[in-house]
């Protein structure tokens, strides 16, 4: 191999990186839009399915905007906040802030019976990263019409079954209050006991993904508890 | 007449290394390359198929312009560059999975970032493209990709057809109605462990086949 000067190693690579920069910084411009699209598509999709309504890629926006009617946020003395949309809310930066002054989302959707659901973003800590989620509560603010969860990279075929219909479908007509106290819904680990309406079956081999979940639902939802107190008819 | 006669595209030489990674050259089984990916994205089939997919592009062409730079690289800094050329790759291919394919990378995950740690990938740069021309390079490429997505493919269909009863997300089991003689789904061929046990069975069948494999005592 020839031996090279030092000069030539230090231009060589200062011209390497530079190239490799620009290269990079054109192909993440360039697929963007295409790439954050992806992302708004995914959400409406995600906020569809928490209400029972199948969607496919082409037809999510239209179908968000015929079922979701209104989007507001609040905090957790469940007083509104002006001028924010709800939609670009980021729950991530938001648990970083203090209680009181988080923006939680709200989305108010009516499903085809003409029943008002109302949807509420979750996030919250699997076993290797983030798990994120929406539940939709019937009227009485205390009933789960449909849930839909998503995972960035738990185990697949073990904690990354928390995205699949079987384990979603569990939650459904499952209530979180219990005579008016907030009790959240249980993921137990060896099967919820038949007809128990705040338990459902954690995933086998899938126990801290489980766990996440479970956390995340009660810290997620607790928040709301006195909008759901308050709003209940 | 005075042109150098070229050597014609797929030679002889070029076939072999497409075909030799696929068998007696495999980049798994014989070189033991790549091992701790083949363990991580094997649970189910999908994800099996698209990281060979990604993982053969980007030996391909990075493979190819290392080949083409070779000598213009200081031996002193090459490794630097060879994994540099393997990360700009990476990422964008990665880019494109979420711009184009963004279900698929949802799926794959940290696994397409982890391709830069492929040992299968520095293992053909050092080891060919450094000493190749461009073309040979990027057909060795291919072929080490579609070593390594094959034995990914094998593995992957015991794995799911075993630990998850289902083939390519196609409920098999099920349907052929298993279920009803109390057959249930193993599920320790799930876990990073059976893959290992799986890639050695096959490294046993391969051997076993090929007596020219097994190492002198």
């Amino acid at each position: 191999m020839k031996d090279f000067s030092n000069k030539y190693i230090m231009i060589f690579s200062v011209v390497m990186v530079v190239a490799v920069a620009i290269l990079l910084s054109l192909t993440a411009l360039l697929l963007q839009p295409k790439q954050e699209k992806n992302v708004e598509v995914e959400k409406k999709m995600n906020i569809l399915s928490s209400i029972n309504v199948p969607s496919e890629k082409s037809n999510a926006v239209q179908l968000y905007d015929k079922y979701v009617r209104e989007s507001f946020v609040i905090n957790t003395e469940a007083k509104k906040f002006d001028g924010v949309d709800a939609f670009t809310v980021t729950l991530r930066a938001e648990q970083k802030k203090l209680l009181a002054e988080q923006y939680l989302p709200v989305f108010v959707a009516v499903a085809d019976n003409g029943d008002t659901l109302r949807i509420f973003p979750l996030e919250g800590k699997g076993l290797w990263g983030p798990i994120w989620g929406y539940v939709s509560l019937k009227e009485d603010l205390a009933t789960i019409a449909g849930v839909t969860f998503d995972h960035k990279g738990e185990t697949p075929g073990l904690g990354a079954e928390i995205n699949t219909t079987p384990f979603e479908s569990q939650f459904h007509d499952k209530s979180l209050f219990e005579n008016g106290t907030f009790v959240s819904v249980k993921v137990v680990k060896g099967g919820a006991r038949p007809g128990n309406p705040h338990e459902v079956d954690a995933i086998s081999g899938g126990t801290i993904t489980s766990k996440g979940l479970e956390k995340m639902v009660h810290d997620g939802l607790i928040k709301y508890e006195k909008y759901l107190s308050q709003n209940r008819k | 007449m005075e042109k150098v006669e070229k050597e014609p595209l797929l030679s002889a030489k070029n076939k072999k290394l497409l075909k030799n990674p696929l068998g007696i050259d495999n980049p798994i089984t014989v070189q033991v390359l790549g091992i701790c990916s083949a363990l991580a994205v094997t649970v189910k089939m999908k994800p099996a198929i698209v990281m060979a997919i990604s993982v053969t592009i980007v030996v391909a062409l990075s493979n190819m312009i290392i080949a083409s730079m070779r000598k213009s690289i200081p031996g002193r800094i090459r490794i630097i560059v060879q994994l540099v050329v393997i990360a700009t790759l990476v990422i964008i291919v990665d880019q494109f999975l979420k711009a184009f394919a963004f279900d698929v990378s949802k799926q794959l995950s940290v696994f397409v970032g982890l391709i830069i740690t492929n040992c299968i990938l520095m293992g053909r740069l050092e080891a060919f493209a450094m000493a190749n021309d461009p073309w040979p390079s990027f057909l060795d490429g291919i072929g080490n990709g579609a070593g390594y997505g094959m034995i990914l493919l094998i593995v992957s269909f015991f794995r799911e057809l075993l630990g998850s009863g289902s083939v390519f997300g196609y409920p098999v089991m099920e349907k052929l109605g298993f279920y009803n003689f109390g057959y249930e789904d193993n599920g320790m061929m799930i876990l990073p462990p059976m893959a290992l046990i799986t890639v050695g069975l096959i490294i046993w069948y391969q051997r076993s086949r090929n007596k020219s494999l097994i190492e002198n005592k």
